[in-house]
């Protein structure tokens, strides 16, 4: 079972990069990385069963850091829209050369 | 197959396998950011039973109480906010040229990911699972000793996220010092 | 145990530190003058006529005392070592390691022998003189202590020279008199003139001291040592007469050419003549120029297996002797007269080492060392005299050193002029001078190696060394000859005649204190005696031979070498040698009274000759333009299209100073179009990437 695991986890990490490949929205980009996140979730929780329970530990590590980044990034990217009206990432260009 | 106990899990395992990754296709490819946040928590939900069959049903629990529950509720919470939701001239998805790179690159990433992660783990014998109901006793003892200064911190973090949201999204102008946007992370 | 183990020649050291300790204690009197002054600029001397430094008294007695007390040591040394057996081998004082470097040992060594004490006292003794001259002729000079610490500089740096005990620290005092010559001879360095003539000194002493560099390269190389003794000792594993041992000594007269100033190297030494007068006696005549001559001699065991190089030497120094003489017929300033005349002389010496003769040029290097730095002293009293004279009148353009404006000073100068004209007789070859006697020999020695020495058995070029010595004879005949006649011709131009002194100058033109005219006479009584330190069988008015069984021990084996087989002169033959070299002088002086007659002497603005022979020699043959057309200005263009438009701004500048700028600039200018901003390119660069990196992983696993 822990082979399946891992072959879903990289599927599902691959659709998570698929997405943030094809989508141009901010919060949608984000939530496709929420994805890739869970996928390595998936391959953590399975693996711990070969290691031990620290893959189970990390896996609410990981939770705990994608709540925070979610709560940061959000605010970061509603203080960006006030700012460009828009949420589009073709618009947010302030870091070019 | 036979219809042994670990046969029956690895069926369920497939089953829900299966529809985390079509939900997880689903989201990548709907054009609402509505309806792929409902597909992502749909995929979330899944792996939250992944984690169950994996005998870790403490990381499961949390699965759905953390991201299901709070981080996807905050997303949509914004989307809502920002009216996303609305059809725009502009969609979300790229060109369709690159809607195939994309697709290419996808897949050839998971074949390389998949072909990396076959491993000869599985012939090593399993841990026995913990017997009777604690299945929460092995992931706290590990938290609360062994991990306990990145616990602590953590706490730290997830602090500084709730000033940083709270500052970040606050109106620009202080003259129209309304109410801060209502967000918070759940933990 | 050595002999002078515990006797005063262990006392060798204070040789050079006396000289050292008076360099730094003036050089930082000067220095704070300089301060103090708040000035650094250095004030013409007209402008300080008559006004003495403060530290006057102070500057003497460090300037003067150390050279003086250096003086008394190596009186001590030398009796110390005059009282060892002849068999004691040089007493060499090691008194640290300077460059232990692998196989290569070089240690801070002093060697007492006999040949460096006697260049020690010459050193010391000439130079304490010379140091007393100098109180008196740079009294009024502003940078009075600067002068005498560049001095005490000197000799230290010669008395290093002399007393080194191998090349590498006779090298040392190689360069450091160079150093202390450039720093004379630009002592007023606030005119360009003299600032280009110590240039030229030392740029063409650069190209002697490759020389030297190679053959020392050339004897570790091949010997492993630069010690004198080691050398001495180990000369025998070299091939006689082969090519490495050839080409040694070939590179080391390349280095004593440039120090001593032959052919073609001399061109430095008429410029130097821009120093103060006393410099030019000490340096450009008697101590520094003699350096190559003693180099020569010092490696007399090396030349002595390299009959080829000792024929070059006598090659070039004929050459020399009589190039220089012939242009010292035409001048008209009276120290370039002198120039000449020492450029001459050396060469004289160097025909005299080169064939063997060492202790026949040692012998003219010490005696010409008495003479010249009289003639030098003699003529710095008459410019001296003449400079006061025109300051006197007020008359500032006038040049106090051309014989064209001189004339007559015999009435108002008489002890010069008497002193002078015994220096010009000694140098002419009149006997009983000193100059007699060491010239003679220098004559007497090449015509006996040229009877069938092996020197004179072994061919250079193709021609045979008897041909070589036979012809080098009859050119140092030619070279008395003329060296009596442009002397007397100076001597004429100088004190006999009407004065042709402008102005009223002539009637403050007096006689030089005290303080310059007592250093004279103690160079004229050894002008006179110095010829006893070695008479020859034929006039025995003394003990025969004096130096040379001194100097037996040092350069005894490389002349038996070299004059081997050369058949004993009969007594009629010497006679008859001894009586051309003084008819000869007396001819030279006798053709010059004649012609040089004091009221044909041209005015000072009078247009040079254009054509024939005397515009060849007023422009000295052309050498120095020669020397700028064909390798000063073909470099000067090399250096400024090749070497600096091509590699320096072409390739250097290109490739290491603007190339990598605009590789930078152009790797920020591709990183900027890269640095989009747009966040999707970025995370379409990032998974490429990944995929790149992960399928290379996979595909080397």
């Amino acid at each position: 079972m822990i082979g399946a695991s891992l072959f879903v986890s990289a599927v599902l990490f691959a659709i998570g990069v698929g997405g943030v490949l094809v989508r141009r929205n901010a919060i949608m980009l984000f939530m496709c990385v929420e994805l890739m996140l869970n996928a390595v979730n998936l391959s953590f929780v399975a693996l711990s069963r070969l290691h031990g329970v620290t893959g189970q530990v990390v896996v609410i590590f990981v939770m705990t850091v994608a709540a925070a980044e979610a709560a940061v990034g959000l605010a970061i990217i509603i203080s960006a829209f006030r700012h460009f009206k828009s949420a589009d990432l073709a618009d947010i260009r302030l870091l070019g050369g | 197959m036979t219809w042994t106990a670990a046969g029956v899990q690895l069926a369920h395992f497939w089953i829900f396998g299966a529809i985390a990754i079509a939900s997880a296709l689903l989201f990548v490819t709907r054009r609402s950011p509505v309806a792929a946040a409902l597909w992502l928590v749909n995929t979330m939900f899944c792996l939250a039973a992944l984690y169950v069959l994996l005998e870790a049903p403490f990381v499961g629990a949390v699965q759905v109480l953390v991201y299901a529950g709070a981080i996807m509720v905050v997303f949509l919470f914004v989307v809502m906010l920002l009216n996303l939701g609305r059809d725009d001239a502009r969609l979300d998805l790229r060109e369709p040229g690159v809607r195939g790179a994309a697709l290419l690159v996808g897949l050839l990433l998971a074949v390389e990911l998949v072909v990396a992660s076959r491993t000869p783990a599985e012939a090593t014998a399993p841990l026995p699972a913990a017997e009777g109901t604690n299945v929460v006793a092995p992931v706290a003892r590990a938290l609360f000793t062994e991990h306990l200064v990145a616990f602590e911190v953590t706490s730290v973090l997830l602090l500084a996220a709730i000033v940083g949201a709270v500052a970040l999204a606050r109106r620009e102008s202080p003259a129209s010092r309304g109410p801060a946007v209502p967000e918070g992370p759940a933990a | 145990m050595h002999p002078l183990t515990g006797t005063a020649a262990d006392l060798v050291w204070l040789l050079p530190l006396l000289p050292f300790l008076g360099f730094v204690a003036n050089g930082w009197l000067s220095l704070r003058g300089a301060v103090r002054a708040r000035v650094t600029a250095h004030p013409t001397r007209l402008e300080t006529e008559g006004s003495r430094h403060p530290q006057f008294t102070l500057v003497n007695v460090i300037g003067v005392g150390s050279v003086v007390a250096a003086f008394g040591v190596a009186i001590a040394v030398f009796a110390a070592l005059a009282g060892a057996p002849d068999a004691a081998g040089p007493y060499v004082q090691t008194y640290g390691s300077w460059l232990p470097s692998g196989d290569l040992r070089v240690d801070w060594a002093f060697q007492v022998d006999r040949l460096s004490m006697v260049m020690a006292l010459i050193v010391t003794g000439v130079g304490a003189l010379i140091h007393v001259f100098s109180v008196g002729y740079m009294a009024d000079d502003p940078g009075y202590p600067r002068y005498f610490s560049y001095l005490n500089l000197f000799v230290f740096f010669m008395l290093t020279l002399v007393l080194g005990a191998s090349y590498a620290v006779i090298f040392v005092g190689w360069e450091g008199v160079g150093l202390a010559s450039y720093l004379l001879i630009g002592f007023w360095f606030s005119e360009t003139r003299n600032a280009d003539a110590g240039k030229k000194a030392f740029i063409v002493n650069r190209v002697g001291d490759f020389g030297f560099l190679i053959a020392m390269f050339l004897l570790w190389a091949n010997l492993g040592t630069l010690d004198f003794r080691e050398v001495a000792q180990r000369v025998p594993e070299l091939a006689a007469g082969g090519g490495l041992v050839t080409a040694i000594c070939l590179f080391l007269f390349l280095g004593a050419a440039g120090k001593s100033a032959q052919m073609p190297l001399y061109i430095w030494l008429p410029d130097a003549m821009a120093g103060p007068t006393p410099v030019s006696a000490l340096i450009h005549a008697a101590t520094m120029v003699t350096g190559g001559v003693y180099l020569v001699a010092r490696s007399a065991d090396l030349f002595a297996i390299a009959p080829v190089a000792s024929l070059t030497v006598v090659v070039v120094g004929a050459v020399t002797a009589i190039f220089a003489a012939v242009i010292g017929l035409k001048q008209w300033d009276i120290k370039k007269v002198l120039a000449y005349s020492t450029v001459s002389q050396l060469g004289m010496m160097f025909v005299a080492v080169g064939s063997g003769a060492y202790v026949a040029g040692l012998f003219h290097l010490v005696t010409h060392a008495f003479f010249k730095a009289l003639l030098f002293l003699g003529a710095g009293a008459v410019i001296h005299a003449l400079h006061h004279g025109y300051h006197a009148v007020h008359d500032e353009t006038s040049d106090a050193q051309d014989l064209r404006l001189m004339g007559g000073l015999r009435r108002r100068m008489p002890v010069t002029f008497a002193l002078m004209w015994i220096a010009t007789l000694a140098i002419a070859g009149v006997p009983p001078l000193a100059g007699f006697f060491s010239k003679d020999e220098i004559l007497a020695s090449v015509f006996r190696q040229a009877g069938g020495s092996a020197l004179a058995q072994a061919t250079w070029l193709g021609i045979p060394g008897s041909v070589v010595l036979g012809t080098a004879y009859a050119i140092l005949l030619v070279t008395a000859l003329l060296t009596a006649v442009y002397m007397t011709r100076l001597m004429r131009y100088a004190f006999h005649g009407p004065s042709r002194v402008p102005g009223d100058a002539a009637a403050h033109v007096a006689e030089s204190p005290w303080v310059m005219r007592g250093p004279l006479v103690v160079l004229g009584a050894l002008t006179v005696a110095g010829g006893w330190l070695n008479l020859p069988a034929l006039l025995p008015l003394g003990p025969v031979g004096t130096l040379e069984h001194w100097l037996a021990p040092v350069t005894g084996r490389g002349a038996a070498v070299l004059a081997a087989g050369a058949p004993a002169l009969g007594h009629g033959t010497e006679q008859a040698l001894v009586g051309v070299a003084v008819a000869v002088a007396l001819a030279g002086i006798a053709i010059a009274w004649v012609v040089c007659r004091p009221d044909a002497v041209p005015a000072p603005d009078a247009p040079a000759p254009t054509s024939g022979f005397g515009w060849l020699l007023s422009n000295k043959f052309f050498v120095d333009e020669a020397i700028e057309a064909l390798i000063v200005a073909p470099l000067v263009k090399v250096s400024r299209l090749v070497l600096w438009r091509g590699i320096d701004l072409g390739v250097l500048d290109a490739l290491f100073v603007r190339g990598p700028g605009a590789l930078t600039r152009g790797i920020g200018w591709a990183g900027t179009r890269l640095q989009s901003g747009l966040v999707g390119t970025y995370v379409w660069v990032i998974a490429i990437a990944v995929l790149a990196v992960l399928g290379l992983m996979l595909l080397m696993k």
